[in-house]
């Protein structure tokens, strides 16, 4: 890498940069914008490197590392917009810091687990804080970041039987989940109930019954998904459908060349980063909600046709992301950022170091590479793609939860109750060919 | 009821000098017809994580919003309580839930919670909450008569946002509403043909009202080249493209004459990696009818995918190198 030339060279060339046509628009004025801010940081690296020689792009771990505990300790009274959403605030700490390699200590660790204990609500399910009623996308933070911890503690904090019939309570007759008790639907609550019922294996087959059709109608004319059906592609709801598919078997649904085309088109020519939408501007956190979904399509083309994959890259451009990622979205004061001159926030921590991970670390059958920007010292641990927890800590909760039954659903007033006993035998076929493709995902992602 | 506390405060203040609201806020605890209640405080455990540091203001409407939810009061009291809750965190879906379900137990003027709720979308346009409340709220109502303009309001600020949209798309669905939808589309997209969310919006509304029949189909080709000749290196109106053609029955390359349309713009000069892209689309179909051809377009098509991956659109190198093999796999003798 030290020998070969960098790819934000390519600034000083103005050739990728974007031209108006003589056609100024909204979008237009802001992508310039954004370009120029851009360039400005890659032209002084550039330009400090030419002077000084052979500093390589640095991934500036202390500060980060300093910016998550803090965090995952005390915030200021800023943070109260997030009071619904503290178990996230915990994931996105959690999970970055694991990225980077750090263990908590005893003592964070069994802070973190007796808080989401204090979340985990008696009817099933976390809620966005003490008291608060139980909600589909902290429950998914929640299970995640538990599954990061490892410890006994914490995989046996999530109470399964009660999870499950949470996740029942949030489905709808098409297939579909609410967020929360009389809450808004659309697919990232699929995502996050298929997720967490995987990881814990929960899942039975009425629970997600006609789930995937739901998700099959909200893939778009573009290739990419939306959050509900007839809307527009967008990569938070791309990764979500993508993902759930793939956890429920059922990728081959999805019309996967347009899926690959709009993903690969999100990625900026200019930036390097990855856009949310179709004539939107970069932000970091899209690396890995966009970035995320190339080692999974890697693993569903793979089993189409092997022989035209590549063994040695995903179909994005990994050093581009890199760069951007280390020389645009690195806050000077720790924690990192959606573009130039935002603020850092524990969200774009976490997504954008998810992302940098994604694009160090290629899995397929085969091999395993690994593609660091910048000094050996950059490289994060490998994230696995459909759970976005450690692939460690993916397999290891895994092998866990697989080791315990399903749960039967208790519920008398359940409808589906006779369904539900030949579902556990169904399930339990399930659990066997489960254990296939997301190990398929678990095993490739190993580092060996 | 804020209202009177701080003209209490106010009128029993003993300096005359000029008090803002902020300093006058009285504490729930402090306000004599809440005295019934006790707080209940939040039980973050000792060694808790991510710790706020609340204001005090904010730790005292929620330790009575906690009471209240416990002892499950439902009255015009708590309904406001509700109100300063969300004001002071708008994305507390617990405190929306519970306050819808005061509104129902009380049967509260709805039209007066949609004043509100605009107030809160204007506030945080871009939250899950005020959108999904709003659309509760219009379903008990039954009246979307100012859904449409109110969505029209937020789009002039920033005509993508994704709450919006799905909120409007609901709104034309559920009271079909769809009349003047391709003319607003159309206005939003003479404004910035670059709006991927007005090209969105117009596939949705020609797929719930007319269909993509072939007349449509001819008309929105028709259209697109238009869009396009207006400004090429522009992925929206490529990416409809693609989806109309889709619907038609026989060859892409027929509808339109695209076919041609695409050459005369390559011959031109016109090295656009959308314009690239479509006509890789268009070869692949012509290979897929006509086997005969096929030696000869594949070669111009793997030379384009090359042009792509090392030329006009590097970034995508990986991506073009994985098409020209697929396509030669596919294609190839």
């Amino acid at each position: 890498m030290a020998e070969e030339e960098l790819w934000c060279n390519h600034v000083r060339q103005n050739k990728d940069k974007f031209r108006d046509e003589g056609v100024s628009t909204v979008s237009s004025i802001d992508q310039a914008r954004v370009e120029t801010s851009v360039e400005d940081k890659y032209s002084s690296y550039l330009d400090m490197k030419d002077m000084d020689g052979q500093e390589q792009p640095r991934l500036h771990r202390g500060r980060h590392i300093a910016y998550l505990k803090k965090g995952l300790t005390s915030l200021s009274d800023r943070f109260t917009s997030l009071d619904a959403s503290r178990p996230w605030l915990v994931y996105w700490c959690v999970h970055a810091l694991e990225l980077l390699g750090v263990q908590l200590s005893k003592e964070e660790a069994a802070g973190v687990v007796e808080f989401l204990g204090k979340c985990q609500n008696p009817n099933g399910g976390f809620g966005g804080g003490p008291g608060q009623y139980s909600h589909l996308a902290p429950t998914y933070a929640a299970v995640n970041a538990l599954v990061i911890i490892g410890t006994p503690q914490a995989l046996q904090l999530i109470n399964r039987s009660t999870l499950v019939e949470f996740l029942r309570s949030m489905r709808t007759e098409e297939g579909s989940f609410r967020m929360h008790e009389g809450g808004e639907l659309d697919i990232r609550g699929v995502y996050c109930a298929v997720s967490v019922a995987r990881l814990t294996n929960v899942a039975t087959e009425s629970l997600f019954a006609n789930t995937v059709h739901w998700i099959m109608r909200c893939q778009s004319y573009e290739g990419g998904f939306s959050g509900a059906p007839g809307m527009e592609a967008h990569g938070g709801y791309t990764f979500c459908g993508l993902a759930a598919l793939t956890l429920l078997h059922a990728h081959h649904l999805c019309h996967t060349p347009a899926l690959l085309r709009w993903a690969a088109n999100r990625q900026m020519k200019y930036e390097g980063g990855f856009q949310g939408r179709t004539n939107k501007l970069v932000d970091g956190c899209y690396s890995f909600w966009q970035g995320g979904l190339f080692p999974i399509l890697h693993t569903l083309l793979a089993q189409e046709d092997v022989a035209n994959l590549s063994t040695e890259r995903w179909m994005f451009n990994q050093e581009a992301l890199q760069e951007y990622l280390l020389l645009c979205c690195q806050h000077s004061r720790g924690g990192l950022i959606d573009k130039p001159g935002k603020a850092s926030d524990f969200y774009h921590t976490c997504y954008t170091l998810s992302g940098m991970s994604v694009a160090q670390h290629f899995t397929s059958t085969a091999r395993h590479r690994t593609l660091v920007t910048g000094p050996k010292d950059n490289e994060l641990i490998p994230t696995h793609a459909l759970y976005n927890v450690g692939v460690e800590a993916a397999v290891s909760a895994t092998q866990y939860f697989n080791s315990l039954p399903v749960p039967i659903a208790s519920s008398p007033a359940s409808q589906t109750e006779a369904g539900d006993a030949t579902d556990v035998q169904d399930t339990d076929k399930q659990t066997t060919t489960a254990t296939k493709p997301s190990c398929t995902c678990d095993t490739t992602q190993v580092k060996t | 009821m804020r209202e009177a506390q701080i003209q209490l405060r106010v009128m029993c203040s003993n300096d005359d000098e000029y008090v803002s609201e902020e300093d006058v806020w009285v504490l729930y605890k402090d306000r004599e017809e809440w005295a019934d209640v006790t707080p209940l405080t939040q039980d973050d455990g000792p060694n808790a994580v991510v710790k706020i540091a609340y204001t005090d203001a904010f730790t005292d409407v929620y330790d009575y919003f906690r009471a209240v939810v416990a002892s499950g009061e439902m009255s015009e009291r708590a309904l406001e309580l509700t109100e300063d809750a969300i004001n002071m965190n708008a994305a507390n879906y617990t405190v929306w839930q519970y306050r819808r379900k005061i509104l129902k137990h009380l049967g509260s003027d709805l039209k007066k919670e949609l004043a509100f709720c605009r107030e809160m979308i204007e506030m945080n346009p871009k939250n899950y909450q005020v959108w999904h409340h709003r659309r509760v709220i219009v379903d008990w109502l039954k009246d979307a008569s100012k859904e449409l303009r109110l969505t029209e309001m937020i789009f002039s600020q920033d005509a993508k946002n994704y709450h919006a949209w799905e909120y409007r798309q609901w709104v034309l669905r559920t009271f079909k509403l769809f009349d003047g939808e391709l003319d607003y589309v159309d206005r939003l997209l003479e404004e910035d043909v670059r709006n991927n969310s007005a090209w969105n919006q117009r596939h949705f509304t020609i797929t719930q009202t007319t269909g993509f029949t072939p007349d449509v189909i001819q008309r929105e080709v028709h259209y697109v080249k238009k869009a396009i000749e207006k400004v090429v290196n522009n992925e929206s109106p490529w990416s409809y493209l693609r989806g109309v053609v889709q619907h038609c029955d026989g060859r892409m390359g027929s509808v339109g004459d695209l076919e041609n349309w695409c050459r005369q713009m390559y011959e031109g000069g016109q090295r656009s990696p959308y314009l690239l892209t479509f006509i890789i689309d268009l070869m692949e179909d012509k290979m897929e009818h006509e086997p005969d051809l096929r030696p000869s377009v594949l070669k111009h098509c793997l030379q384009i995918c090359i042009c792509l991956a090392t030329e006009h659109d590097q970034i995508r190198q990986e991506y073009w190198r994985y098409i020209g093999r697929n396509l030669s796999h596919r294609f190839g003798a």
